[in-house]
């Protein structure tokens, strides 16, 4: 059962590296609130608010994406994102000046438990998208906080769509790094 | 921005292609590798008579060396610049070098007389050594972790450690050209110390430099 889902994820996940957005969407939703859970259990360890956990979360969804040419396709995919939900929890954690000393638990476990509600206090996440400069925080904004598609955003900003895909990708990749030097 | 927002943003970013880590870190062994090429011809000249020593093994032995450390140094550079890669699984491969250093030590020791191991072991130019084979290494080990930076190593100061390992046997190889002293004592000694430097270096940098 477990093994199927992680089947799915990987056929999901080729299917994105091929460039479909509509599975990668899918993939990214099915996997959420697994990461928000090893990010939780993270924070309770180490005896931190697991109200910020989402912070976590979506670094962790941002570093899959901005690293998912590291994935080997004929791997599972199930340690390769546990390996970075690890790598995101234990790098934040030292950020805020906690360390986590407990192995997280295999993906596998957590995959069993029951899936956490979002909670939405992203205050956070909202002023560093803000903080994003010029260009590129306006289409990140224009394509996350207002969905539009990378033609809809072309349109409403007066830009090619080829100009509004390489301010999204910088983007994106600049928003992991403020995450990074956010507590550093 | 909700976590749904974030992911439909990703979604949008599904089209962009990035290129294979191993290929990433091929590209970096070549460059780096060059890059000390040129900088040893800058710098220094094989050594004269280079043509008569060709089939020495001694003089060979230190090409060995050096090409094997930097072989299983990449090879391992490419499992850890992927999240889940692990260092056991081919910590093996630096038996080779290792390995081949002993066996050249001990041969060395039986074959010679030990009044002159002292002697050998210092060897003649032990200070260019030291100071040579960093700064051969400095260009490839900034190649190699500018490729390792574009994989995502869950362990970046190992990670760099390798990357300098790695450099060090490149440098090690070109330095080999013009260095006067063939004994395995001078290897295992002076090499050594210098590529251990440059694998402290890497690993000082990887810290910094090769987290994501």
């Amino acid at each position: 059962m477990i093994s199927a889902r992680e089947d799915e994820w990987a056929n999901w996940m080729r299917a994105s590296l091929a460039g479909d957005g509509a599975a990668y969407r899918v993939l990214l939703e099915a996997m959420s609130p697994i990461l928000r859970a090893i990010a939780r259990n993270g924070f309770a360890r180490a005896g931190v608010s697991v109200a910020e956990a989402d912070d976590v979360l979506q670094e962790t969804l941002l570093a899959i994406h901005l690293k998912r040419h590291t994935w080997q396709q004929d791997q599972p995919l199930g340690p390769w994102v546990a390996a970075i939900a690890r790598y995101k929890l234990i790098d934040h954690l030292r950020r805020r000046g906690r360390r986590l000393e407990v192995p997280i638990e295999p993906l596998i476990e957590i995959l069993a438990q029951a899936p956490p509600e979002e909670t939405i206090s992203d205050e956070e996440v909202r002023r560093l998208a803000e903080a994003l400069q010029g260009r590129q925080g306006e289409v990140v904004r224009a394509v996350a906080i207002s969905r539009r598609s990378i033609g809809e955003a072309a349109a409403g900003l007066r830009m090619s769509e080829g100009a509004v895909r390489v301010a999204l990708h910088r983007g994106l990749k600049q928003l992991a790094t403020l995450y990074r030097l956010e507590n550093a | 921005m909700r976590t749904d927002e974030l992911i439909h943003a990703l979604a949008e970013d599904v089209a962009v292609k990035e290129r294979e880590p191993a290929r990433t870190l091929a590209l970096g062994v070549v460059v780096g590798a060059v890059l000390a090429g040129l900088v040893f011809a800058i710098l220094l000249r094989p050594r004269p008579g280079i043509v008569q020593v060709a089939d020495d093994l001694r003089f060979l032995f230190k090409f060995v060396e050096g090409g094997t450390l930097a072989l299983a140094g990449v090879a391992i550079c490419a499992s850890l610049m992927r999240p889940s890669g692990r260092l056991a699984g081919r910590a093996w491969l630096l038996a080779v070098p290792l390995g081949l250093l002993l066996v050249a030590v001990i041969t060395e020791l039986l074959v010679l007389p030990q009044q002159t191991w002292g002697a050998r072991l210092i060897g003649v130019n032990w200070m260019y050594c030291l100071a040579f084979i960093p700064v051969i290494a400095v260009a490839p080990l900034a190649a190699l972790l500018m490729a390792m930076r574009h994989g995502a190593p869950s362990r970046p100061e190992l990670a760099g450690a390798i990357a300098g390992l790695s450099a060090g046997g490149i440098a090690a190889f070109f330095y080999a050209l013009h260095c006067p002293d063939d004994s395995p004592l001078f290897v295992a000694t002076w090499y050594m110390l210098a590529i251990a430097a440059v694998t402290a270096a890497g690993a000082f940098a990887g810290r910094r430099y090769l987290r994501w």
